[in-house]
Order: C-alpha cells, then structure tokens, then sequence
C-alpha cells in the first residue's frame, strides 16, 4: 500500500500540456462541450464588440499600433543593451535581479528565495510566464503552498483544473459550477464559503473574497508576473482589473517577479502608448483599473525584499527567427484569441498550451520547439483568416508566422524520408508546375465527371483524406470540360 | 465607348475554377467582353499556389511562381474571379522566392503582381464601373470572405457592384465578418472545426432568407454549399462574376 502524501494546494489534472492530444483530437472533444460552445460565444462576442467600439473611439489607433510595434521591434533590436540598463536600475533602486536561462532556473531561483524567508506559502497575483514554467507545481514539490488570488484563476485553482483563456481563465466554466466549486473546495483549503452560497455573481465575489483575505493577510512572499519594465528607471508594471494584485504588491514583505525578457520598454514615456493600447485591447476599458508601477525599495511602505528574475526560456531562440520574432512583441492582451473563429468554438484547453488561440498557436510551438504532436499541429490550428492580424495592437503578422513554422514542420518532418502528405503535395508540386501538366489532371478529372454527370454532389466518399471532407459536406461533381478545354475549343471556333 | 476598349486583359482563371467551377471564368470573360476588353487566357497559367504553401510546403509552390511570372509578365492587366488567389500571388509570391533565396525571381514577381487585380478591383479601379448591365432577380446574401477582405482588400467594391445590379434582392448576412471554415487543407486537417465554423455561416445564410449565397471565392462556396446541399437547404451558391454576367437577355422564360 503507498500512503498518499497530502497536497498543500488542489491538485492540478493528471498530466502535462505536452502529454495532451494534438489539436485535431483535442478540438473534436472540445467542440461536443455544449457548455463550453455557449459560454465561449457569449463571451468572445461581447468582449470583441467592445474591444472594436474602444478602438475605434481613439482617432490615432492606427499611429498608436504602430508606435507599439516600433516600440517594441526597437526593444527586440537591443535586447542585450535595455537588459543591462533595467538590470543596473533596478539594482540601484534596490531590487535583486536574477537571470533565468529556463523554467528550471526560474523556480530554483524561487523556491531559494521562499526558502530563505522559511515560508510555507506564497500568494500570487496573476501571471502568465509563472504558468509556462509551472511554478505553483515547483512550489508544491519545494513544501510551499502557492495560492491563486485572481478570481478566475481561483476558480481554476480550487476546481483542480486548466486556465483555458489568458485573460479570463475560468471562461469554460458557469456560475453554478463555480457555486460547486467553491462549496466543495473553499473549506478544504482554508475559509470555507457559506452553507447558503447561491450562485449570484457578488455572492460568489464575496465568498472569495474572504477566503482569500484570510491568505493576503497572512503571507510573507509574494509572487508576480511583470507586464512591463522600464529599462531606463527600472520600474516594474502590473495592469490588473480586481485589486488583488495591489493586494500582493503591498501587503507581503518579499516580493518576487517573475518577467520574460521581452517585456522591456526602452524609457517610461514609452509606457503611455501601452497603457493605452492595452486595456482596450484586452478588457475593452478605456483606462485599466489597477495599473501598479514600483521602483525598487521604498524603506517603510510595501515590500521591503524585493527580486525580479529575468526569465528567457526560448525567447533568445524565437528572437533568433528573422520571421518568428515579431511574436515578441505580444503584451499579452487576448484580442487575438477573442476574436478567433477557431477559439471561440473549441476554447483554451484545446491547444495544449499556456498561451492558447492564435498567438499561442504560433508563440507556444517557437517556446518549445517543434519537437511533440501537440507544437507540430499547432501552427494549424487556424483558417488563416486573418482576423487575429487586424486586432493585435502591436501588429504581429499571426497569419504569416502561421504559414511560417507550417513549412518548419513540414521540414522536420520530411527531414529523413517523405511523409504520406509530402508526397501527395509534390504530386500536387507537379500539376500546379506547369499549364500542360494541370490540363493533363483536369482531362481525368473530365472523365469522372462524365461517370457521374446525372449527378450535380457527390456524398461521403469513404476513403482516406476524402472523407474528412465528405462525411460532413456533400462535393460537387467535376464539370466534362474544363475552362482551359472550353477557351481552347472557343478559340479553334473563332478561328 | 465601352470602359474597357483597347484594353487588352489576361484571365487568370486559377485552377480550382479552371478544374471544378468553369463557369466563374466564363462569365469573367462574358463581363469583360461585354465592356469592351480584349480577354486573352495565357494557358501557360496554373495555380497560386497557396494550398502548397499554406500547408508548408514552399519548396513545392515554387515553381507555381515561377509559372505565374512566365505566364502573365508580358500583360498591362492580370484579372482573376478570387480575392483569395490574387492575395496570395500578391502576398505569399515574392516571400516563396526570397525563401528559395531566388532575387531575380522575387523581383519579377513584385513587378508582376502590382499588374494583378481581383476582379471587382478592375472593374471599380480600373474600369470604373459599378453597373455592369446585369439583372439578376433574386434574392441573395453576400459574404465577404477572409481572404479578399483581409489580404487582397477588396473593401466594399463587390457590395457596389452587387447593389447596381438590376433586380437583385439583397439581404445582409448576420455575423458576415466571421471565416467560414473553410481555411484550404484546415478544411482537411481539421475537419470538425472547420465544420463546426461553416455550420453557423450555413445557419446564418439561412436566416437570411436568401435564395443565393454569392462569393468571391468558389472555394469558400464549394464549403458552405457542400454543407448546405448535404442540409438540402434548397440554397444555390453562385460567384459573383456569374451575377454580374447575368443579363436580362439571359433570362429563362
């Protein structure tokens, strides 16, 4: 018999992100969620009527995209010069700065800190780059209880579940399954929720609330993301929208950062265009409700230990990509994934990544590399139909990085021998190579539409490849003649 | 004088329309001539080469820019019934030959393509005409797909066009903005999604009580109406180079 050793937090579900389906499979489950369906739709239409009304509202949101990306491709330019300035300024205003080469690294460097205040617990504030190095996990191994304080991620947390959104992380879930959750979990983990929890929204705001005053009250440690840094004064940036952030930043003794190398802005009045282009961006607010800028150490107000680390994990590389790159200028703000027809029906879960959506389907694979199923099918997970390229405020080229790593796993796979796939597509190489060759196809092509010409579509055809059109949607019976057939035999006549 | 007299036009007809949907080139070629052009098919032409290089395969789209080039180089005009095909000779062609590290190539393929018009561009742009004579007395529904939206950029000129037809019936399309489905090989590869997109664009279209769901691209056609037809619906789908071709002559009785 093997004891189980009790967890400090809710286990997370079985698993990692890479051991998950490739998105085909993983979507077809996805999309059979009805609750899911429904919850996504209301949301991602909503969210990207509002985000269209606050973008269109500011006259030079045009100018203002582009200084974005200029800002932004500057800092990518001399990524090694800003990295050196915000180090020396945030060391002068008396922040510990680590460097992280990876995931590893960053929760050593963490789990070192937490250690040496001998803390049990930490309170978190929101944070994307702690989910891609898995760092609650790191935490839970190390004996120190990391606790969610975001609502939604709460939910996830308490739920034993995934963040499906980068901005609203419990959106698969409704407010009947977060009454569930918070009644069955809450007390297992500390303030339990009321007997007579309903399932109205300030209701389940207020239970949560005071389970997680108990935890802001009573940590030493806190950990954040960064949405930016300053290079020139050292100034770290947290935009969030429920207060519970400010939470974290004040009220611990030690606080630790954790910041991907690529969130620099070069000087503060670089900030202004960000601060505008992010909140209607993501939320669709004209103005962000918590937005949280510190220098370094002030001696008797807020935390007085404070460590940012400086994480790459896969940034140099993707840096390295002339075409690739220009993902690293994502401020994270999820218009993308809002607005993505694919997104709103199969949700976050689905791609197997932290960063799900469009970006995730291009950012995640160049993280990684394109090493599992789930990174190689990724950069397929879209139409291509370009929406995601018209919302982004700091214009990245989603579609055209799609088509990019599209070739990468074409190239990795066909390295040693030809796939199935390569073939058939340099058999189609050869018909599109030259007039004479297509006609040749359309002569067979002809034929077969003699063979069936009582017929105007053709249904299922069960066979390889045409059955993943046909079993769904009927086909339309090849014409006897071609265009090309038809302009020659019109050409002979006028002759 | 007719707009497009002494104005000598090559059709690229790309090959799903050449192959599948003949009738989308011919009614080009009917429009054109009826507004004087001079329409020439040069048969060297194939194919853009997008679903070769939207699945990866650069190496293999290669020569389809090559053959573009060749094919139509010699013209003042390239003219083809797809915002999706023209966006993709115009976008993806010169990125093919710099990937191959062929500059010569890139060069006469910048050159070629600002020569390239989707249809509805030559007609508005450089014809500049809206009324192409046309009627077409039905009831019908517009979607404005992905591609000639957002790569090609034909904004509103199918909307003038289709409004200046005589007799035609136009019903706005809810949720028109939102892809389809179709996404090329994403059609294949994906197969539930893509399914899952084109049954609400399906559904949409319905409610509008549309006899006709008119395009720019018969490939997002042959999508939402293989779904239609297998729904039986009982909505035709029709290019809208075949509207603009329709004239009150043609009319059955």
């Amino acid at each position: 018999m093997t004891a189980t050793i009790p967890r400090l937090t809710p286990a997370p579900p079985p698993g990692t992100f890479l051991g998950m389906p490739a998105f085909p499979r993983a979507a077809k489950e996805a999309l059979e969620n009805q609750q899911l369906r429904k919850n996504l739709r209301h949301v991602t239409q909503t969210i990207r009527a509002k985000r269209s009304t606050r973008a269109e509202e500011v006259e030079n949101w045009e100018d203002l995209r582009t200084a974005g990306e200029q800002i932004k491709n500057r800092v990518g330019r001399h990524l090694d010069q800003y990295l050196l300035q915000a180090e020396k300024a945030m060391t002068e205003a008396g922040i510990t700065v680590h460097w992280a080469r990876d995931a590893d690294e960053a929760n050593r460097i963490i789990v070192e800190i937490a250690r040496a205040k001998d803390t049990r617990e930490i309170v978190k504030i929101k944070s994307m780059v702690t989910q891609e190095i898995d760092l609650n996990e790191a935490l839970e191994e190390a004996g120190i209880a990391a606790w969610e304080t975001d609502l939604a991620e709460l939910i996830v947390q308490l739920g034993h579940d995934r963040p499906s959104h980068i901005l609203v992380p419990a959106i698969h879930r409704n407010r009947s399954e977060v009454r569930e959750i918070f009644r069955e979990e809450m007390g297992l983990w500390g303030v339990p929720a009321p007997e007579d929890l309903s399932d109205d929204p300030p209701d389940l705001a207020g239970a949560a609330r005071a389970h997680l005053r108990e935890k802001f009250l009573r940590a030493k440690v806190a950990v954040s993301g960064g949405n930016f840094i300053v290079a020139e004064t050292g100034s770290l940036v947290i935009v969030e929208s429920e207060g519970n952030g400010r939470m974290c930043l004040t009220l611990p003794q030690t606080l630790i950062s954790v910041v991907g190398i690529e969130k620099l802005v070069p000087t503060f009045e670089d900030l202004e265009v960000f601060l505008r282009l992010l909140p209607r961006s993501s939320t669709a607010e004209r103005m962000n409700p918590y937005t949280s800028i510190w220098t370094g150490v002030t001696p008797g107000d807020g935390p007085q230990d404070l460590h940012v680390v400086l994480l790459d994990n896969g940034r140099t590389k993707v840096l390295a990509d002339p075409v690739g790159r220009e993902a690293l200028r994502c401020i994270r703000c999820s218009a993308c994934m809002n607005v993505c027809p694919v997104y709103e029906r199969v949700g976050g879960h689905a791609y197997g990544s932290v960063y799900p959506g469009p970006i995730g389907a291009i950012l995640t694979p160049m993280l990684r590399g394109l090493d599992s199923d789930v990174d190689k099918s990724l950069p397929f997970a879209s139409t291509l139909c370009g929406a995601c390229n018209d919302v982004c405020p700091v214009k990245i080229p989603i579609s055209d990085i799609l088509v990019h790593l599209r070739n990468k796993v074409v190239e990795k796979k066909t390295a040693k021998h030809p796939t199935v796939e390569s073939t058939i597509f340099g058999g189609v190489g050869w018909v599109m190579a030259k007039g004479w060759h297509l006609a040749l196809v359309e002569q067979f092509a002809g034929l077969a539409g003699k063979a069936m010409k009582k017929q105007s579509y053709i249904g299922p055809i069960p066979l390889p490849v045409a059955i993943a059109w046909t079993r769904s949607r009927d086909i339309p019976v090849p014409p006897e003649q071609s265009f090309r057939k038809w302009w020659a035999a019109r050409e002979e006549e006028g002759k | 004088m007719a707009p497009g007299t002494g104005k000598r036009v090559a059709l690229f007809a790309t090959c799903i329309n050449d192959t599948m949907f003949p009738s989308t080139p011919k009614a080009v070629v009917a429009v054109l001539e009826r507004l004087g052009c001079s329409v020439e098919f040069p048969t060297d032409q194939t194919c853009c080469g997008q679903m070769l290089t939207n699945t990866g395969y650069f190496k293999q789209a290669l020569p389809t820019v090559k053959t573009y080039v060749k094919a139509f180089e010699q013209y003042d005009y390239i003219v083809g019934p797809s915002g999706s095909c023209v966006g993709a000779v115009r976008h993806q062609h010169p990125m093919l030959a710099r990937h191959a590290g062929d500059e010569g190539l890139a060069k006469a393929s910048e050159d070629v393509i600002t020569r390239t018009y989707d249809f509805t561009e030559f007609l508005v742009d450089v014809l500049g005409v809206t009324d192409v004579g046309a009627y077409f007395p039905h009831r019908v529904t517009y979607h404005p797909t992905c591609h000639s939206v957002r790569v090609a950029k034909v904004g509103d000129r199918p909307m003038r066009l289709l409004e200046a037809v005589r007799g035609i019936d136009l019903r706005p399309l809810p949720y028109s903005d939102q892809c389809c489905g179709f996404g090329g090989t994403f059609s294949v590869k994906n197969p539930d999604v893509s399914v899952a997109m084109g049954a609400d664009k399906a559904h949409h279209v319905m409610e509008t009580g549309a006899e006709y769901l008119v395009t720019g691209d018969n490939a997002c056609l042959m999508h939402i109406g293989g779904l239609l037809h297998r729904m039986n619906a009982g909505i035709r789908t029709i290019h809208l180079a075949e509207i603009l071709a329709h004239t009150d002559a043609e009319v059955p009785a």
